[in-house]
């Protein structure tokens, strides 16, 4: 019998579309692969079992009934926990969430239910999204199934190493600053982050909305369009939700499997190919870009300048925005609570509640956000930051009128292993060096493995005008038609 | 208070008031600002909430229209500017009430700005200039148990309604108003009472400040004559027109207090006390929270469409200023008249009244009689007393069918306003109307001929003078139901006078 976890999303749901098994089947297979595999890589924070039963129940009653079912009716998706999920414990990785049953879906998983995928549960993050290996989970880091000593990237590792782990054939994300993008590349995964305004924010608890993007995962390129096309689109809850359909991402990614990308045209980021990447990421990229070359790509290098200042005006922006985005957690309404004996005022019990309920890293970047809005450093700091972001735009902008999409590899090195970087921020902050222009301008990036560098996988970074999200689905798809998926060593 | 304070006059000779006022306005729109929860005022606690307005993880929130409409309506009666482009901000501060723990406003980027207001003091112009007309969301409200001052400090408990909790609010602050010398609570009240009329015409809010749908912070400086402007104070809790008033004259008298015995005024944030009627110190302003404003990135940017705009204020109402020199004239009353009618807050239910089909001058005469005597008694707004323009309306039609005289009227209306029903029903329940049936008149006029054989003789006699002790004793045993001048004429015929 064929192992179902190991198939791709598109092929189970045509195995339940044609009845030949049941969603509940499905389901079932991988959720006894959770149950084999997950305490060595810790990818979920909750496993929704009965939910997800029941929910692979009413799609084969559906069927079962005649009716039509949507391409990804009956196939199982593991979601980030930064997405609320009514009544099933959503905790963005903190303690001051622990035990928080939200009264509502998020948009995003009020389309998946509405799809028919099935929900399988709750994957493991950076506390709050703040980070990029998944050790500032305060329930412990998730492992990346090709090394179990590494790291599987962040904040989105368990969406990530979920896919690796054949615990899942898709997962959501969130990208901030690299969050789906990174993860996809450590694990050899495929991780859009879409247009921003492309997918809804509403339910994804925010870290920095300005700049937040939930976004599909998958082991290639293929099921990640559909479960774009099935999470995207105008959100009237959301108001910074663009009011236009999904670009064809679906279309753009079947053209691209036809390998050929004859007239497109692609900028190699020279900024993001000198010194900054290790050497094994960069030959595992040069060899990609010729694949690509060999596909009728035309390839030209193009200089973004203002992108070397992009970590630094992110580190002012995000902060900031989180250090508002979070007060909210102050154990009155819901969460975590402490210090409340009756004895306490309220402004201890709020302050007592942080403290505890809150990691190092979100307390950092709380307090660097709560400095650089603060009246008289305003200007210098949040205001510059600001000032940066419309260079880097302008980049991006100037670049398109030469390019139809920039590449660079998806992160500087490949996983590495756990608590190497977790003594020093700024060598954390470093892994998402090229994913973090893309959210300043807020265009769409997609993250496809190009290779392996010691064993470990690398990935490349395509990256397209804003709402031509469909433009970089073609060109990984291509790739991936070229170089093939990865496969990581039995865990 | 301890120290004796100055004598007003005295103050006003030696030093200039500049007061500005900042008005914060609920509006009546049917939902929230960010969501779709009813805005009425009431309901059990934490009954009219959603995941928005509690600022539940992952929430977000969505402009309301028909807010923005109204805000920028209210800049235009205001003679403001529209901003063709502005943004939302957060202010961010910790409070128990605030779910998000920043409340989203306006900061340097309000949607009106650099307007007037037109206010008459004593027959004469004002003009108070407005600096902006921002759009905001209300807060919850905190009930702090146990502890002495009912304050967050001290309380064993605090708890949360959060049914306000993401009202539109609209701030219109104004620019400073110096040179007003003696007048400034005059002026700073006739503002505030001219702002509540303004936005009442436009329909855009009830305006009652004791439901705090309307509320004040009153500044207050005073300088020497020539000098600069002193250190203002800024005066929360001000919920009557009569309380403006009071604050300014009272954060007057105790700013010259401290200054002429040598001591500094400091910048900070006082109570006004409405029983008291002074003010007492709040937190300083000088170790204030720094709300570290930035725009809000949960919303997009407004753009007010200019011919929208345009439409919006061609639509305007005739404004209460200029509406109220129409209905003097109409009315026919003299400056004088028409400015007790203003001050009783009448304009609006005598208009109605009228329209419901009662003269100007006895609509008049009920609203500012006996309603306003009533309303006084019991403390709430004339428009609160009880009584409809409709019913009082109907209560002088009663009077001007000849079936209520005067006194049985106004017994009529106190069944009205202890809510008994309309006047026709309390008349005919309480069987209220006058004895006009002229049989059952003679057998009392009899009556009384037979009781009081003596005054029958002078009546006789041609002493008709006498006659007033006959009618008052029919009176008497008619209840006062019956109509005085019958009674007379009944007797006069009787005694063949």
């Amino acid at each position: 019998m064929t192992d179902l976890t190991k198939l791709s999303a598109v092929d189970l749901a045509g195995l339940v579309a044609t009845g030949e098994t049941s969603a509940v089947e499905v389901t079932q297979a991988h959720l006894d692969r959770i149950g084999a595999v997950d305490e060595r890589v810790h990818a979920f924070l909750h496993v929704d079992t009965e939910g997800a039963l029941a929910a692979a129940r009413a799609v084969d009653e559906r069927r079962a009934a005649g009716e039509e079912l949507g391409p990804l009716a009956g196939v199982p998706v593991a979601v980030k926990d930064v997405l609320t999920t009514k009544g099933v414990p959503t905790t963005v990785g903190s303690k001051i969430l622990e035990g928080w049953r939200p009264p509502y879906d998020s948009t995003i998983v009020e389309r998946l239910r509405a799809a028919g995928t099935v929900m399988l549960g709750k994957t493991n993050m950076d506390e709050f999204a703040m980070g990029s290996s998944t050790e500032y989970s305060a329930y412990g880091p998730t492992r990346n199934p090709w090394d179990t000593d590494r790291i599987p990237g962040g904040s989105g590792g368990g969406s990530a190493a979920a896919l690796a782990a054949y615990e899942a054939p898709l997962s959501i994300g969130s990208d901030t600053g690299g969050s789906i993008r990174q993860p996809g590349a450590v694990t050899g995964t495929v991780g859009a982050k879409p247009t921003y305004g492309g997918t809804s924010r509403y339910g994804l608890v925010a870290f920095s909305s300005s700049l937040d993007t939930p976004g599909p995962c998958a082991r290639n390129v293929l099921d990640a369009a559909l479960l774009h096309q099935v999470i995207g689109g105008h959100d009237p809850r959301d108001s910074t939700s663009i009011p236009a359909p999904v670009p064809d991402v679906v279309g753009a990614a079947r053209l691209g499997a036809s390998g050929d990308l004859t007239g497109v045209k692609l900028g190699v980021v020279t900024e993001f190919t000198g010194e900054g990447a290790e050497p094994g990421v960069m030959a595992a990229f040069r060899e990609s870009v010729e694949a690509l070359a060999k596909l009728g790509a035309e390839i030209v290098e193009i200089s973004c300048p203002h992108f070397r200042y992009a970590l630094p005006a992110y580190y002012l922006i995000a902060p900031s925005e989180c250090s508002s985005n979070l007060a909210r957690f102050d154990g009155v309404r819901f969460g975590l609570r402490v210090g409340d004996d009756g004895n306490r005022s309220l402004e201890e019990v709020m302050s007592l509640t942080r403290e505890a309920g809150f990691g190092p890293e979100v307390k950092r970047r709380i307090m660097i956000g709560t400095y650089a809005l603060s009246s008289g450093y305003y200007d210098a700091y949040y205001g510059q930051a600001q000032k940066v972001r419309t260079l880097i735009t302008r980049d991006f902008t100037t670049a398109f009128e030469q390019v139809d999409a920039l590449i660079s590899p998806t992160t500087p090195f490949v996983a590495f292993p756990i608590g190497a970087r977790t003594s020093d921020p700024y060598q954390m902050y470093l892994a998402d060096l090229f994913t973090i222009p893309t959210n300043l301008y807020g265009g769409p990036a997609i993250s496809v493995p190009c290779g392996l560098s010691d064993g470990l996988p690398v990935g490349l970074q395509i990256m397209a005008p804003t709402m031509a999200d469909d433009r970089m689905y073609r060109v990984a798809a291509a790739l991936e038609s070229s170089v093939g998926t990865f496969t990581p060593p039995a865990l | 208070m301890t120290t004796t304070l100055p004598a007003y006059d005295e103050v006003v000779a030696r030093w200039e008031p500049v007061i500005g006022l900042e008005t914060h306005v609920e509006l009546g729109t049917n939902t929230k600002m960010w969501c779709g929860c009813p805005t009425d005022f009431g309901g059990e606690p934490n009954t009219r909430v959603c995941p928005v307005c509690l600022g539940l993880p992952g929430s977000l929130p969505v402009a309301n229209k028909a807010a923005i409409e109204a805000t920028i309506r209210i800049g235009l009666a205001l003679n403001c500017s529209i901003a063709e482009w502005c943004r939302f901000a957060r202010k961010n501060y910790f409070y128990p009430d605030m779910p998000k723990n920043f409340q989203i406003s306006q900061y340097d980027e309000p949607l009106c700005f650099d307007g007037y207001l037109d206010v008459e003091v004593n027959g004469e112009l004002v003009r108070i200039g407005i600096e902006r007309v921002h759009l905001e969301e209300d807060t919850g409200k905190t009930l702090h148990v146990g502890g002495a001052t009912g304050r967050i400090h001290g309380a064993t408990e605090s708890l949360v309604d959060y049914n306000r909790a993401g009202i539109p609010l609209v701030e219109i602050v104004t620019k400073p108003i110096p040179g007003t010398g003696a007048l400034a609570p005059e002026v700073a009240r006739a503002y505030v009472a001219e702002l509540r009329d303004v936005i009442r015409s436009l329909g855009v809010s009830d305006v009652r400040m004791e439901e705090g749908s309307l509320r004040c912070d009153v500044n207050t400086s005073l300088n020497r004559p020539g000098e600069e402007w002193g250190t203002r104070t800024e005066t929360k809790n001000v919920n009557s027109l009569r309380s403006v008033e009071r604050a300014v004259r009272s954060e007057m008298l105790r700013q010259a207090s401290v200054l002429d015995a040598g001591g500094r005024i400091t910048q900070e944030t006082r109570h006004f006390h409405e029983d008291t009627g002074d003010t007492t110190p709040g937190r300083s302003k000088e170790t204030a929270t720094d709300y570290r404003y930035f725009p809000e990135p949960d919303l997009v940017p407004l753009a007010p469409d200019t011919a929208w705009v345009a439409e919006l204020k061609a639509a305007l109402p005739e404004l209460p200023r200029l509406r109220r020199k129409r209905i003097q004239q109409d009315w026919g009353l003299s400056d004088l008249d028409m400015q007790s009618v203003v001050n009783a807050g009448a304009v609006e239910l005598i208009e109605a009244t009228v329209a419901a089909g009662a003269t100007p001058a006895a609509a008049r005469k009920w609203w500012l009689g006996e309603l306003s005597r009533r309303a006084n008694e019991t403390g709430v707004e004339l428009a609160d007393v009880g009584a409809t323009p409709a019913q009082v309306a109907e209560l002088q039609g009663l009077v001007d069918a000849g079936k209520l005289n005067d006194k049985l009227a106004r017994t009529v209306l106190e069944g009205v306003v202890a809510g008994e029903g309309s006047p026709t029903e309390i008349m005919t329940n309480r069987n209220l109307e006058v004895v006009s049936d002229t049989g059952a008149l003679t057998a009392a006029v009899d009556e009384a001929i037979a009781a009081n054989p003596d005054v029958a003789d002078k009546v006789r006699s041609g002493k008709v003078a006498a006659a007033g002790a006959l009618v008052g004793a029919v009176m008497k045993t008619t209840r006062g139901q019956a109509d005085a001048k019958t009674v007379r004429e009944l007797i006069l015929e009787r005694l063949g006078a």
